[in-house]
């Protein structure tokens, strides 16, 4: 059975799936939190990710100049300092004037960020791909043999490992946030209704900053975890994961983290089980149409229930 | 003279370009209960919302105990210590009771825990539904979430604007029964109501306002007796 059958499922799309699903769910995160407390949809989010991408690798390369290796997950911590001070700023100068205007404005400031960011990324490192991590990721040796042993061999590098315990982490961790302190309830307070947390005396400028650090975390993770496991640095890669995030996002209920996590994952599982060979030999979908199954779940939840599977606010 | 705790004096005042209150003027002395009636649109939450520097104020101020406070900020006059509860979606209703609470304390330096427990003590339906999400609870629960959450700081005056809207008789009079119970502890309270007779009843004072001016004013006592306010609001028979 685990031969026949498990074994590729599993290591070749199952686990993938997972890994994507982690991105997806991290970079979902700061979109739906943005939506929620800010309320409207940042596109700018997906090349503030590959910033934090751009701005690890420049930190790892630093480091490795002075002959030393630094680990990214070590390296994303000064990365995402400078993240959060990136996205403060743009909300102070591009999205704050903006506050009390019709919310098209501040997408399209947002659309205009995305741009700018973009072009300055490509002009300081340049357009072309740029290896994050050279060679080929082996897979951990010591949970092959273990679970080869079982009878259920998994093949997984340590780069998955490291990306899964860090969702868990940050997961968590945003949950004690949101849950057990004062700036994270008022952050759900805010999300809820901005004018009755106006009225109530809630300072919404300090929530408002609160918001932009846990999206630049999650943001910076979200962008390292997908040059780990791509290992490649691409200018264009947080354009591409716009819509995934976006779609899962909104399957999870826009304005719900938890939903966010759980979209994330159910989009990237969606991805790549869409190219296993259900059917036949062949993959049920070329993998070259993997980003429509993410458009296509869109549609649909937009369609049959917009406020998404976690009662979040609709359109 | 006693000086009153709260004043809106000669208020013109509207949202953006549109003009809503035209000429304003309403009191508020310590221990007492202020009651504003009037007809649907008359501006009654509109005439709350100026103290609370919500909307634009042409001519006229507000003050409060003294100090001019118009136009000063939400969040500012909060801590300043008026509390307001809104007419409608006046709870965060995914957020806990008691999770309301501490946000009604945002402002509040310390003594948190203890005003909760006070809370509890004066709305104790609320002490067993503490972690339901405000949500889920019936109307008058709600209305009384938030009370309590407006009072978790040290208020000067309670705004209430129509507390018991919508609400059944029963928690009708437990809201006004309450609100006697917040006058006894020496807060002073401006309340809007649709239920005229029974907010007559209560208070010390009121106005009727209509088209964003006064037209009366008078003890509860006048007001409920007059045959023209009986007329206009308290309904025929009764
Ligand atoms: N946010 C707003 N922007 C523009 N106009 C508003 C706004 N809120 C209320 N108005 C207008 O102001 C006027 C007074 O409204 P207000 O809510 O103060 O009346 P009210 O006396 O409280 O009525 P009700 O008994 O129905 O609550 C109405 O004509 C209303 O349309
Ligand atoms: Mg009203």
């Amino acid at each position: 059975m685990w031969d026949a059958f498990g074994f590729e499922f599993v290591n070749f799309y199952l686990i993938p799936g997972l890994v994507l699903g982690c991105i997806y769910a991290l970079g979902a995160i700061g979109i739906t939190l943005t939506f929620g407390i800010l309320r409207f949809a940042n596109f700018a989010h997906g090349e503030i990710m590959m910033s934090g991408a751009y701005l690890t690798y420049t930190v790892m390369a630093i480091v490795a100049g002075a002959g030393l290796s630094l680990h990214p997950l070590v390296a994303m911590v000064p990365a995402a300092f400078m993240v959060i001070l990136l996205f403060l700023g743009t909300d102070r100068y591009f999205y704050k004037p903006f506050r009390k205007e019709d919310t098209i404005k501040v997408v399209m400031a947002s659309f205009g960020m995305m741009l700018i960011i973009r072009s300055a990324v490509q002009v300081i490192w340049g357009p072309n791909q740029i290896a994050f991590v050279p060679g080929i990721a082996k897979p951990n040796a010591w949970l092959q043999s273990f679970t080869g042993d079982l009878g259920a061999m998994i093949i997984m590098p340590n780069k998955h490992l490291f990306i899964f315990a860090g969702t868990v982490i940050i997961v968590i961790a945003l949950g004690y946030l949101l849950n057990r302190t004062r700036i994270g309830k008022a952050m759900r307070a805010v999300s809820d209704s901005p004018d009755l947390a106006h009225v109530t005396g809630i300072n919404v400028d300090k929530v408002i900053n609160a918001t932009w650090i846990v999206g630049g975390i999650c943001a910076t993770a979200a962008g390292v975890f997908l040059v780990m496991d791509t290992q490649t640095l691409e200018t264009t890669m947080g354009f591409r994961m716009l819509l995934p995030m976006f779609a899962a996002a909104i399957l999870g209920g826009i304005g719900k983290p938890y939903g966010a996590v759980f979209g994330g994952l159910v989009i990237g599982l969606a991805e790549e089980l869409s190219a296993y060979p259900w059917i036949g030999d062949a993959p049920l979908l070329s993998p070259g149409y993997k980003t429509g199954v993410a458009f296509a779940i869109m549609v649909i939840m937009l369609i049959v229930r917009p406020q998404g599977l976690f009662k979040g606010r609709s359109f | 003279m006693t000086q009153p705790v709260l004043s809106l004096n000669n208020l013109k005042a509207g949202y953006g370009q549109t003009e809503i209150l035209h000429d304003l003027s309403i009191y508020v002395n310590p221990n007492e209960i202020v009651a504003i009636i009037g007809p649907n649109g008359a501006g009654k939450s509109t005439a709350m919302k100026s103290v609370l520097g919500l909307l634009n104020i042409r001519e006229g101020s507000v003050v409060l105990n003294g100090e001019d406070i118009t136009d000063t900020p939400a969040q500012k006059v909060i801590e300043k210590g008026i509390s307001y509860v809104p007419q409608t979606n006046n709870v965060f209703v995914n957020l806990s009771v008691q999770e309301n609470l501490e946000m009604g304390a945002w402002t509040r330096p310390n003594g948190v825990e203890a005003r909760i427990a006070e809370m509890y003590e004066l709305f104790p339906d609320l002490a067993e539904k503490r972690n339901q999400a405000a949500g889920s609870l019936s109307g008058g629960q709600r209305q009384m979430v938030a009370m309590a959450k407006a009072l978790m700081v040290d208020a000067k005056i309670l705004l209430l604007d129509e507390p018991t809207a919508g609400l059944s008789p029963k928690y009708r009079g437990e809201i006004f029964s309450t609100i006697q119970k917040i006058k006894n502890t020496g807060v002073p309270i401006l309340i809007v109501e649709q239920n005229a007779k029974q907010a007559l009843g209560v208070s010390d004072r009121g106005y009727v306002l209509v088209d964003g001016a006064n037209r009366h004013t008078g003890t509860g006592e006048e007001l409920a007796n007059d045959p023209e306010i009986a007329r206009m609001f308290l309904g025929g028979g009764h």
